[in-house]
């Protein structure tokens, strides 16, 4: 019954609330430190060893190439994925643990911080980059693009979201991570109830990794709007770029609430405001409103960019047009559309009356029309096509049929009393994981198994891509039908310990299914670093599936300026339409490329910011006057440089094609 | 759409295949969202039952299509039609599109049905499926306050309360008012009726009704609210009238349970952070409490909430109402010193608080009532292509006349 109470008022002008006692009492997380910290150093070595950092910093780190960009976006994805697993793994071995009076192995402090973490780690840091990631890579090429409009804001994006990256990692081992679910509702984040750092390691990573996400959105929209290839209207671009679209202007629209949330809760917190306290007027439900008017759309900003990438790769691997283009971005635009007015449907049992309940419940059943026209779209592309099942296929059949269970007991929960009863229950964990593994990290997988040859020149390789999948798919089912049982057992979410020893099997069994998962994860990883052993075996050519859009015209992986000519679109399936009309690729004629000049100011800028979070976490008030007026500074010095720009000139173009067409061109080209 | 009523399924037959669907796989573990003891419940948990059949009626053949088609059209059977520049069929895509608005239009009038009969704010109209509510029953109150980390439960009629222990009477109907010291929970017990918020500074309502008596039902916070969360269990049973009495009688007799009076000082102790706390039982309740508590203003000196809503109300008080925030200072941190600043006011802070209470007569804890009725006479409610609303009981009883569709004149809402 006792009540730790551990006294964190410490504060010093220099050094602000840091002080010894940040450093969390627990063996655990001194023994994940000492393992963190001793990779750390072997990798550092390895990188000055093998004298990397030069490579790095000027052909990544620095980089405004979209493709660099792109993939490093996926990297980081993978490794806080990882990070978002781990903990996951936690919560399942304690629940499966705590029964019969056993306290399993997290106490308390521990435990809430691991829920808070995995969620807001997977969303944001996991799920957003893998999309972000994908459209960054892809999008420019299907539309024909030598770049987006603003490279650099491209890399400035990056690194924003990675520095948000950054402080949630230092969290683990500086002080502590939020105790508050992974939305931080008030009252309980405020700071009388969350008096320490932990929501505040909270508010400074998404708002410094917001910032990059909203003018990544920006970017992005600007992109496709204003760079499509001359011939590509509106309704003649690739799906996934339709999608990407609406995505980005989902996130234009919505992270703004989000930041806007954000700035209210910090100015309770370190203002004394009363936006959302319990005295002197504030209202926490007016937070849980604002943030679930970003956090709906948030959802579709993952899953509509996995829907359009579903649609490539089952018309690739079909062999066949996608059967209703028109109906598929129609139902894209509706969803996008329709997300910003169902937001209520996340906090039914506030007491709000039946009409208004009835209302947002509607609305939100609404969306699965156009979700369930695409899924029949699929569907009929799949009719009479000549299906490969190779690995991106695979996954996209195992979403088709996941996601569709998912998408029924979600619209199950929208059903205001059903919601009553299942609120907050494993029942809705089950739902929203099958919808987001089923939905979003399949077809993350889909993608990578799709975009690698693209990307690299080389494929995965399939027998440890097919072991990854089937473990993927088994252990999904075994992890999560459980907690769909176990909801209906009225059991509740974020619970540690149990009283019931007849649920304790349901648990185990979720464990199991959750080993049975990072078995796939680690055949996944296998699977990249052998096929990166093999990869002259695994070689392939530009177009190594048949594929139909723009992106497959270009070599694999493709020139610095992916298009020495910018192609003329007259078909959806614009490579498709040339491979038929034997549109060869020009051998000659080039011309000098206009491209942007690379910049280290978009790592710098992240690295400040970081810091700027960091001390304003701590509370140390002189380092982050001085890294807030750096970065603005810098910024306006940046403005200043006007040696952005170069040209490749005309003969290194040509000596680029001669090189890559060198090797037997694409069939058709 | 045709004037036909859309009414949700409600023959024996449903029941039956949907017992079948689910004993199979359930039948092993206790699964109380679908078989609860309240009537509130047992119409959710059909509620759960029927959408999902609803819905399975468009899941199931997409399923099988899809496992069907990718089987069909592998690569590798050439005897298969393929044509690779098929792309659209305009009865295709009518289809596609009307057949989920078609399920979801059913699932729609369902929603809007259900939704404003399983309101909690509604009164309970019947005891079960076969028992009408007796023109007398009278509610039993109950007042819950969620606590770092355990309820209390005040029964203002018997004027007793107590910690993490709740009994109620079977068959009789159940007016909950629900609120919260400092964070937000969300009081539910799955075998009474859903869940629903409990906040600080504002009331919900829950109304319920438990059919069946039992020692063994739990009741249990489902929002989490820090570091004791897990252990906001209570045990819940449902006693006959005799048994309720006999209960309430050795509340106030005190046993081996018995904590005194529960006055404000004994309650702010109360609600001081403490996890796992076993039951208590408290044989007298300050009749104000409950009100003081929703109201913020349990503490001595502190101004309530409905009373600076009132000095708001009428303009506020300008730069003068300065004064006022130390003593609307609530907050766990903010809540000590606004203590010690109040505890002792002195000439001037009593003359302040003198002055707001003679500004505002509010009486404390006067919350707005969002009650909804239920229409004693059930078919006024036979409105425009809805049927009478027993639809929800599954119990197999025909409309009870075939009247014309006539206005509704239904209560609020």
């Amino acid at each position: 019954m006792a009540i730790e109470a551990v006294d964190h008022s410490h504060w010093s002008p220099l050094l602000g609330r840091l002080w010894w006692d940040a450093i969390p009492p627990d063996p655990i997380v001194w023994a994940t430190f000492a393992g963190v910290m001793l990779g750390g150093i072997a990798l550092v070595a390895a990188l000055t060893y093998f004298r990397v950092w030069g490579y790095l910093w000027k052909e990544w780190f620095t980089s405004v190439d979209h493709k660099k960009i792109g993939i490093m976006y996926m990297v980081l994805g993978l490794i806080m994925f990882i990070r978002g697993f781990a903990d996951a793994i936690m919560m399942r071995l304690q629940q499966a643990l705590a029964f019969g009076g056993s306290e399993g192995y997290l106490n308390a402090h521990h435990f809430d911080q691991v829920f808070t973490a995995h969620g807001v780690i997977m969303i944001f840091f996991a799920a957003m980059p893998f999309v972000t990631g994908f459209m960054n890579y892809v999008v420019p090429l299907q539309i024909g693009a030598r770049d987006v409009s603003f490279p650099f804001l491209n890399n400035f994006s990056f690194w924003m979201t990675t520095s948000g990256a950054v402080l949630i990692m230092a969290s683990l081992f500086i002080g502590e991570f939020g105790q508050t679910g992974w939305l931080a509702y008030p009252p309980l984040s405020g700071i009388a109830y969350s008096p320490y750092v932990g929501v505040d390691y909270w508010i400074w990573s998404l708002q410094i990794a917001g910032v990059g996400t909203l003018l990544s959105g920006v970017n992005l929209i600007c992109t496709i709007v204003k760079m499509r290839a001359p011939g590509m209207n509106m309704m003649k671009m690739p799906i996934f770029t339709w999608t990407a679209l609406c995505t980005n202007i989902l996130i234009v629209a919505a992270f703004p609430v989000l930041t806007a949330v954000l700035t209210m809760l910090s100015m309770d917190r370190y203002l004394g405001f009363n936006f959302f306290t319990n005295d002197l007027g504030g209202s926490a439900m007016m937070y849980v409103n604002l943030i679930w008017i970003w956090g709906h759309p948030e959802v579709y900003i993952l899953i509509l960019p996995i829907f359009g990438v579903f649609s490539e790769i089952t018309a690739t691997f079909c062999g066949k047009r996608l059967f209703g283009y028109t109906s598929m971005v129609y139902a894209t635009m509706v969803i996008t559309i329709l997300s910003y007015i169902v937001w209520l449907h996340h906090f039914f049992t506030m007491g709000s009356g039946a009409s208004v309940n009835s209302f947002f419940g509607i609305t939100t059943m609404v969306i699965s029309i156009p979700t369930g026209a695409k899924l029949f779209n699929w569907l009929f592309t799949m009719y009479r096509g000549r299906i490969r099942f190779e690995l991106p296929m695979m996954w996209t059949v195992a979403f088709m049929v996941t996601f569709t269970i998912g998408g029924m007991t979600g619209v199950l929960l929208a059903v205001p009393p059903a919601d009553f009863v299942l609120h907050n229950s494993l029942f809705l964990i089950a739902h929203f994981h099958n919808v987001i593994i089923g939905g979003v990290v399949f077809g993350v997988f889909a993608g990578i198994n799709f975009w690698w040859p693209k990307a690299f020149g080389f494929k995965l390789h399939e027998g440890l891509g097919k072991i990854s999948f089937w473990c993927w798919v088994v252990g999904f089912y075994l992890a999560f039908m459980p907690l769909y049982v176990l909801g209906l057992m009225g059991v509740t979410r974020r619970m540690r310990v149990f009283d019931d020893p007849n649920l304790q099997i349901w648990f185990v069994v979720a464990a199991i299914g959750a080993a049975v998962i990072a078995a796939g994860i680690g055949a996944f990883v296998l699977q990249v670093a052998f096929s990166i052993w093999k990869r002259k075996e695994l070689a392939c050519d530009g177009d190594p599936w048949g594929g139909r859009t723009l992106e497959w015209s270009t070599t694999s992986p493709p020139p610095h300026y992916n298009f020495a000519f910018t192609p003329v679109i007259h078909d959806i399936d614009a490579w498709e339409d040339m491979k038929r009309c034997d549109v060869a690729a020009p051998k000659s004629g080039f011309l000098d490329i206009h491209m942007p000049k690379n910049t280290g100011t978009g790592i710098i800028l992240g690295g400040i910011a970081t810091v700027f979070g960091f001390a304003m976490i701590w509370q140390i008030w002189w380092l982050a006057a001085i890294t807030f007026v750096g970065m603005i500074g810098y910024s306006i010095a940046h403005t200043f440089n006007y040696n952005r720009d170069y040209y490749i000139p005309a003969d290194e173009v040509a000596e680029t094609e001669a090189a890559a067409h060198g090797q037997p061109l694409p069939a058709g080209a | 759409m045709p004037r036909r009523p859309v009414a949700p399924p409600r023959a024996p037959a449903t029941r039956i295949a949907a017992a079948l669907a689910l004993t199979g796989a359930l039948s092993a573990c206790n699964t109380v969202v679908l078989k609860p003891a309240g009537d509130v419940a047992q119409q959710q948990g059909d509620l759960v039952v029927i959408s999902t059949l609803l819905m399975l009626l468009i899941i199931v053949p997409v399923i099988a299509l899809t496992l069907f088609f990718a089987f069909k059209y592998r690569a590798s059977n050439k005897e298969a039609n393929y044509q690779p520049d098929w792309d659209h069929s305009t009865q295709l895509e009518l289809v596609i599109w009307a057949a989920p608005l078609l399920i979801i239009i059913c699932l729609g009038a369902l929603t809007w049905v259900s939704t404003h009969l399983l309101d909690p704010y509604r009164t309970i109209g019947r005891i079960d499926a076969e028992t009408p509510i007796s023109a007398q029953a009278e509610p039993l109150e109950v007042d819950v306050v969620a606590l770092d980390w355990k309820w209390l439960f005040i029964y203002p009629e018997q004027g007793v309360a107590t910690v993490n222990e709740l009994v109620v009477p079977t068959n009789r109907p159940l007016h909950f008012r629900i609120t919260a010291s400092s964070v937000m929970n969300s009081f539910y017990v799955p075998a009474m009726a859903g869940q629903i918020y409990a906040m600080p500074g504002m009331e919900t309502r829950l109304n319920a009704v438990m059919n069946r008596t039992g020692d063994d039902f739990i009741g249990f916070s489902a929002n989490y609210s820090g570091a004791g969360f897990s252990g906001m269990r209570f045990p819940v049973r449902s006693v006959d009238d005799a048994g309720f009495a006999a209960w309430v009688a050795d509340v106030k007799n005190g046993g081996e349970k018995a904590a005194g009076t529960l006055d404000a000082p004994r309650y702010l102790d109360l609600e001081k952070p403490s996890e796992n706390v076993p039951a208590m039982h408290f044989a007298n309740v300050d009749a104000k409490l409950y009100g003081r508590i929703v109201d913020m203003c349990v503490e001595p000196g502190k101004m309530c909430m409905s009373e600076m809503m009132a000095i708001d109300a009428r303009g506020g008080l300008g730069k003068a109402g300065i004064h006022n925030v130390e003593m609307l200072t609530y907050d766990k941190h903010g809540r000590e010193a606004a203590l010690d600043a109040t505890r002792n006011p002195d000439a001037a802070l009593t003359r302040e608080l003198a002055w707001v209470r003679a500004l505002c007569e509010q009486e404390a804890g006067a919350v707005i009532d969002n009650t909804v009725e239920a229409p004693k006479d059930k078919n006024s409610l036979t409105g425009f292509g809805l049927s009478a609303p027993q639809s929800l009981s599954l119990a197999g009883q025909n409309d009870p006349q075939s009247t014309p569709a006539r206005p509704s004149k239904t209560s609020r809402n």
